[in-house]
């Protein structure tokens, strides 16, 4: 059984590593439900200039023939300009690479970025997709048949869990 | 029998109508629209999610506006659109409204997109597609304007946020009017406790009640404390006749001037599915005041069919 | 040739008769029922146990589509499907093309009917040449074709002088006259009940109104004629009121209700059903009660089928521009029994609406079973299922309804003339 690292420490480790990187141009965006979570805590922390992005990118999915559209989605919001900035999008877990495809697609129907880095609070592997995580609060090895999760408790508390598939 | 808008999973398959949907799925449509209406204030306004599919203008009755509309919010979610004008080619050939269909289903249609003269074609047309092709209402005769309804509902939620707390008083010509019918099926379904319709007798089909609204023939009566007022498009060829005497008689009873708008609540607001008739059913004053959302009820209505049909062509 | 019916229950409506019997059938008439038929020494022998066996049914409207439209049916199937209702003797409405206001036509018409040995075929007269209510038809001499009555069938006579005339001219030779009452200029463009349902789903309508002031008009000719006038397809509950005074006031009136209005009201076009485009439309559950009230009370006297086959395309329409009317002959039996046990009404007097006093208005001697009258008879099973579908119909068209129903009743056999022309026993 693996002891999954606690998320709270996760979040203020990656605050401080972004600290160090963040220039003028850098805004933050946040991928719903559990990337806008973590963008949510770590937003406030880093001082950015611009408000916090908040994007779903339902529209965006390449699941959608089999899936049809999610249910419930939420508008994207981005108060800035994309153009010429510095990108961090935030999402929860890194699994396959489709939902950061998906966001990417859709950022750029937003404006032409100057870069994009990514950030997220657990790398699971099993990437379908050419995509990295540049910030990655940790590496989970995720037992076959089972999905790794972040949750939220009412107190606003991220945590991360294994679920039975 | 089984709701034929829905699949056996109680999916939006086709919108027919907006009577007999549930709540929930009325729900799920203005939410999608909502976040539409985010991508439509956007520089780029188009998503890739109906690539690839082809959408099927199929206007058995003409209608620049609404064809335009369903174009544009079918080009914006990345759909190949096709408009065909029936009432010009086949239809006047006598070929017959299913081998229409079946003609356009072998060109590989995603969804249709109908509207037709006769109330009920879309449902015949539905019970005749193939199980991956999908229909719309467009407007079918009196019966039915769903994707109105729907727009009119996210229209009335924008500014107004919750529909329980509503009055909302319909004016004009009920009897012909496929846009009050479905508008009050979506209100009545969404919990609006008073909705009236207005207008004289000859305007108004038999036994509108068992709707669920309330009847008035004096506008002034009606439209005491109304939150929302709803001014129905007055065909030409109504104004005069035997269902009413003449476009100035009917102006000055039941047409929305400032004066007759005073009457419902100060932050009342006014929509009109248009085209307008001003001086008629609207005045001038009304249609361009700062209670009209008569321009903004336009924009939404894209996003409003956006939302259908990613939903049912996902379904 | 002796034909012995053994112990089914044998209904002669027109008596009241209900009891478990034989019924001796000898040449065309029937000879002896009972004990007197019993001992007879018979060239074949029915089995109706378990069965019922009762006059042969009279229906007052179906419409067989020759001449004319012989792609939505065609004598042959239709004479076909009559005679596995039950059906034995049949009138036709001059409604075909060209409309039958000929003696020609009529005779022609009959002639094939009998070539084909099956139901007797009685036409209805048109009232007026090609029913367009202009001209009178000669009447003196389609009657002399064969033509029992006379009728504009669904088209309408909105000419009041006109129908003045016809009906003055009917009344001298006697002749009755059928008419359907519906005022043309309110029932213009419409194509269901005036009501709820119409108003939901956004059909032209048709208020119960076109059928009483057209009724009112019609009563007060006869009034001043004492024509013998026939009102087919009542469908108001208003217009059964009508009736039932002008009977009270004596009135030469009777009037029929199609089956399909006993049973189904607008509620049952639900999500725009063409096969409950019919004629008269289909109206409110209080006029539906209405009409059962007057079948019950003889206000009504006949249940006809009107049976109309409808080919698959003029159905496969938007409701407003499909053809209207349903497929019917073989469903009248079935579904009268069904009014019958819904509403408690005894099996005879039930089956009077469909034979002995079908035959009263249509002023033919079949529709009875007694000593000496012609041997038109059905045998049925009235608890056997029939679920309705396209291919359990014998008729061209397959348009009804009812289409998927489980009803119960079932034809076994069917004797017209004392010959067996539908059942296991062919000959």
């Amino acid at each position: 059984m693996t002891t999954l690292p606690d998320a709270e420490t996760l979040c203020a480790k990656l605050v401080a590593e972004l600290r160090s990187v963040i220039k003028p141009s850098t805004a933050m965006i946040g991928l719903y439900t559990g990337g806008a979570w973590l963008a949510k805590k770590l937003h406030p922390q880093l001082g950015l200039s611009t408000p916090l992005g908040l994007m779903d990118i339902a529209f965006y999915r390449d699941d959608y023939h089999k899936q049809g559209l999610h249910h419930d989605p939420k508008r994207t919001r981005i108060a800035f300009e994309v153009e010429g900035r510095d990108l961090l999008l935030v999402d929860d877990i890194l699994y396959t690479g489709r939902t950061v495809r998906a966001a990417m697609n859709e950022l750029f129907d937003y404006g032409r970025p100057a870069s994009i880095s990514l950030v997220v609070l657990a790398d699971r592997g099993g990437r379908q997709l050419p995509i990295c995580a540049q910030y990655c609060g940790t590496r989970v090895e995720v037992p076959e048949g089972q999905r790794l999760r972040m949750k939220r408790n009412a107190e606003g508390r991220l945590s991360l869990e294994l679920e039975g598939a | 029998m089984r709701n034929p808008q829905l699949n056996p999973a109680g999916e939006l398959q086709h919108l027919l109508s907006i009577e007999g949907l549930p709540r929930a799925i009325l729900n799920q449509i203005l939410d999608t629209a909502d976040s539409f209406v985010g991508v439509t204030e956007r520089e780029v306004k188009k998503v890739p999610i109906l690539r690839g599919k082809s959408v099927f203008n199929l206007f058995f009755e003409p209608s620049t506006r609404t064809r335009t509309t369903f174009e544009i919010a079918a080009k914006r979610l990345s759909a190949d659109v096709i408009n065909l004008n029936i009432a010009a080619s086949s239809q006047t050939k006598g070929e017959s409204l299913l081998d229409t269909v079946a003609n356009l289903s072998a060109m590989q249609a995603d969804i249709f997109i109908v509207r037709h003269v006769a109330s009920g074609a879309p449902y015949l047309i539905a019970r005749n597609v193939k199980p991956h092709e999908h229909v719309v209402n467009a407007g079918d005769g009196r019966h039915a304007h769903p994707t109105q309804g729907l727009l009119d509902l996210y229209t009335i939620r924008h500014y107004k946020k919750d529909f329980t707390q509503l009055t909302v008083a319909i004016v004009g010509d009920i009897l012909h009017s496929r846009v009050a019918r479905s508008l009050i099926h979506g209100l009545t379904t969404l919990g609006t406790p008073e909705v009236r319709v207005i207008g004289p007798q000859t305007l108004l089909p038999t036994g509108v009640e068992s709707l669920g609204v309330k009847v008035f023939h004096d506008m002034k009566k009606g439209l005491v404390d109304a939150d929302v007022v709803v001014m129905l498009r007055l065909q030409n060829e109504r104004m005069r006749g035997a269902l009413l005497p003449s476009a100035q008689e009917f102006n000055k009873y039941y047409g929305l001037s400032l004066d007759k708008l005073a009457l419902a609540k100060p932050e009342a607001i006014v929509m009109h599915p248009g085209p307008m008739n001003r001086g008629v059913e609207i005045d001038s004053s009304v249609a361009d005041g700062p209670h009209s959302v008569i321009l903004p009820q336009v924009t939404y209505g894209i996003a409003v069919r956006m939302a259908v049909m990613s939903i049912i062509a996902g379904n | 040739m002796k034909i012995l019916i053994k112990g089914g229950r044998v209904i002669d409506p027109a008596s009241g008769r209900d009891a478990v019997g034989d019924v001796l059938v000898d040449g065309e008439r029937i000879a002896a029922l009972d004990n007197a038929a019993r001992d007879a020494t018979v060239d074949r022998s029915i089995d109706a146990k378990g069965l019922i066996v009762a006059p042969g049914l009279v229906d007052i409207c179906a419409r067989l589509r020759e001449p004319g439209f012989e792609y939505k049916a065609t004598l042959e199937s239709e004479m076909e499907a009559a005679i596995a209702g039950g059906v034995t003797s049949l009138a036709c409405p001059p409604d075909t093309d060209p409309p039958l206001d000929e003696p020609g036509l009529v005779d022609m018409l009959r002639r094939r009917a009998r070539s084909l040995s099956r139901a007797r075929l009685y036409p209805i007269g048109a009232l007026t040449v090609k029913l367009a209510g202009e001209r009178l038809t000669e009447m003196a001499e389609l009657s002399e074709s064969g033509c029992l009555a006379f009728t504009q069938a669904n088209v309408p006579l909105d000419d009041t002088q006109v129908l003045w005339r016809a009906l003055q001219y009917a009344g001298t030779f006697g002749f009755a006259v059928w008419l359907r009452a519906e005022d043309l200029s309110l029932a213009r463009d419409g194509v269901a009940h005036d009501g709820e349902v119409a108003t939901r789903l956004g059909l032209p309508g048709i208020p119960a109104m076109a059928e009483t002031i057209a009724l009112s008009r019609l009563l007060h000719l006869v009034r001043a004629t004492e024509t013998k006038l026939h009102v087919c397809r009542v469908s108001s509950a208003g217009g059964v009121a009508l009736i039932r005074n002008a009977k009270a006031e004596q009135l030469p009136v009777t009037c029929d209700v199609a089956i399909h209005h006993v049973h189904l009201s607008e509620m049952d076009l639900g999500y725009f059903d063409s096969h409950c485009h019919l004629v008269p439309p289909l109206r409110s559950l209080r006029d539906r009660d209405a009409l059962r009230a007057g079948l019950a009370d003889g206000t009504i006297d006949v249940i006809c089928s009107d049976h109309t086959p409808v080919d698959e395309d003029a159905k496969q329409m938007p409701f407003s521009e499909s053809e209207v009317g349903a497929t019917g002959l073989e469903l009248l039996l079935p579904l009268t029994l069904k009014w019958a046990v819904e509403t408690k009404t005894p099996l005879a007097k039930a089956l009077a609406k469909v034979t002995s006093d079908a035959a009263r208005v249509l002023g033919v001697k079949s529709g009875r079973l007694e000593a000496g009258a012609p041997a038109d008879l059905v045998i049925f099973d009235p608890a056997a299922p029939f679920h309705v579908a396209p291919e359990a119909l014998k008729s061209q068209g397959k348009n009804t309804p009812f289409i998927g129903y489980e009803l119960a009743g079932r034809v076994r056999y069917t004797m017209v003339d004392g010959r067996v022309i539908y059942g296991e026993v062919r000959e």
